[in-house]
């Protein structure tokens, strides 16, 4: 067989990269495992995780990013900070091009992700970092006594809604449906914080401003079709999710939304490629299937790689 | 290589950023935001890079809120590449070490 760098390279260090690298480690599979920054990938967006078992009282996002690394860094597994640009198939491996070097790998789990979606509307672009956030814990603090609108109906803008409203004022929810799609614990938090209104059957046709940066939004009544202006503050945008899955669409098969397709055991259309986490079209994104993703995926990549090497 | 990274303050912006001989990349962070905690050994690796060339430093939000306040920060990470005093470039959330060297090339 030809000679290659590794045996196993997990592309992303979400939960499930980490979790497919602590399984990796585990079975001694020559493993790399390549991140485009740092550790962590979405939960370092998120202030406190109260679904994630076995933490009763809740765990804050970063406390449980350093634990899922320290885990893996017992198990010497290797982690680098690069992007990685693309994938190119051989015959039994690949090789992946990186900004300054390329390296080959028999077998690859696609684990990178998603990021949050944007609107789409004129100004979103231009106010970004001046009221325009996708991150509640980030930017929260910068509005503090002051009006927000936060977009979206679904868990994340529920949760981050009430969360902003420890320093807001005052928060409209806007949702372009007359009922919220958030799991119930989310929406009697809602529904019970006097400093939310939802504003009903709307959705954001643009955000205006000026030199200071946002100053309100333009709303559209989806059932009369009435345009109306809310003037705010600050604008957080939470809409779902983007799959960082550019890369490698010429690789490997995605739905109509970007997400890799793959079957219950995480290959994809590509013999050796795998996908886990966010990136990957399923049901439900979440840390704690994010982390049974990462688990079946080294799981199948290791058979893989011996039906490899005995096939 | 952390010990390269300057810790700038409202106090000494102002002489150690806009009165630098060389370009500077200012980190705007705070301790609460997860984003600034994954770029945060970018910086410190950019700063060991370009040692002597570019001024590195970070500016922590909470301690500092002057600084951020008048270049309308309302989002972290920023980080802001600044030459003889001005604005070259202002890039909001945490992206990639080569979109960073891009920035830092560019001011060079």
């Amino acid at each position: 067989m030809t000679a290659v760098d590794h045996d196993l390279a997990i592309i992303g260090a979400g939960p499930a990269g980490l979790t497919a690298g602590l399984y990796a480690a585990r079975s001694r599979i020559n493993t790399l495992l390549i991140e485009r920054l740092s550790p962590g990938g979405q939960i370092l967006n998120t202030d406190w995780v109260d679904n994630y078992p076995g933490f009763p009282e809740g765990v804050a996002g970063f406390e449980l990013v350093d634990k899922m690394r320290a885990q893996v860094e017992r198990f010497d597994l290797p982690i680098i900070s690069s992007e990685v640009i693309q994938i190119v198939p051989g015959e039994g491996f690949f090789t992946i091009l990186l900004p300054d070097r390329d390296l080959t790998a028999r077998a690859v789990i696609i684990a990178t992700g998603s990021v949050p979606r944007k609107l789409g509307v004129p100004g979103e672009e231009e106010y970004i970092g001046k009221g325009v956030s996708y991150c509640g814990t980030c930017d929260g603090p910068f509005f503090k006594e002051q009006t927000v609108a936060a977009v979206g109906g679904g868990d994340t803008a529920c949760e981050e809604a009430v969360y902003l409203t420890r320093f807001a004022r005052k928060v409209y929810l806007i949702h372009r449906r007359d009922q919220l799609r958030a799991q119930k614990i989310y929406q009697e938090k809602i529904l019970a914080n006097d400093r939310v209104e939802v504003v009903w059957d709307s959705v954001v046709e643009r955000i205006e401003g000026g030199d200071k940066g946002v100053s309100g939004v333009g709303l559209k009544n989806v059932k009369t079709g009435k345009s109306s202006s809310l003037p705010v503050d600050g604008v957080f945008v939470w809409v779902g999710l983007t799959p960082t899955t550019k890369f490698c669409c010429d690789l490997v098969e995605l739905n109509a939304q970007d997400f890799i397709v793959t079957d219950p055991e995480m290959a994809t259309s590509r013999p050796g490629v795998f996908a886990a986490g966010d990136c990957r079209a399923k049901l439900l994104r979440q840390i704690s299937t994010a982390v049974g993703d990462g688990a079946t995926a080294a799981f199948a990549a290791e058979r893989y790689l011996e039906n490899l090497t005995h096939g | 290589m952390a010990d390269q990274v300057m810790q700038i303050t409202d106090d000494n912006f102002e002489g150690e950023v806009l009165k630098s001989e060389t370009p500077a990349l200012v980190d705007f962070w705070a301790a609460w935001c997860g984003p600034c905690r994954a770029i945060g050994p970018v910086v410190e690796e950019l700063a060991g890079e370009y040692a002597g060339k570019v001024k590195v430093g970070k500016l922590n939000v909470d301690e500092n809120p002057k600084t951020p306040g008048q270049y309308g920060i309302r989002a972290i990470p920023t980080l802001i590449v600044f030459k003889a005093g001005e604005v070259a470039e202002q890039i909001t959330g945490a992206v990639s070490k080569d979109h960073l060297k891009a920035a830092l090339d560019k001011a060079l």
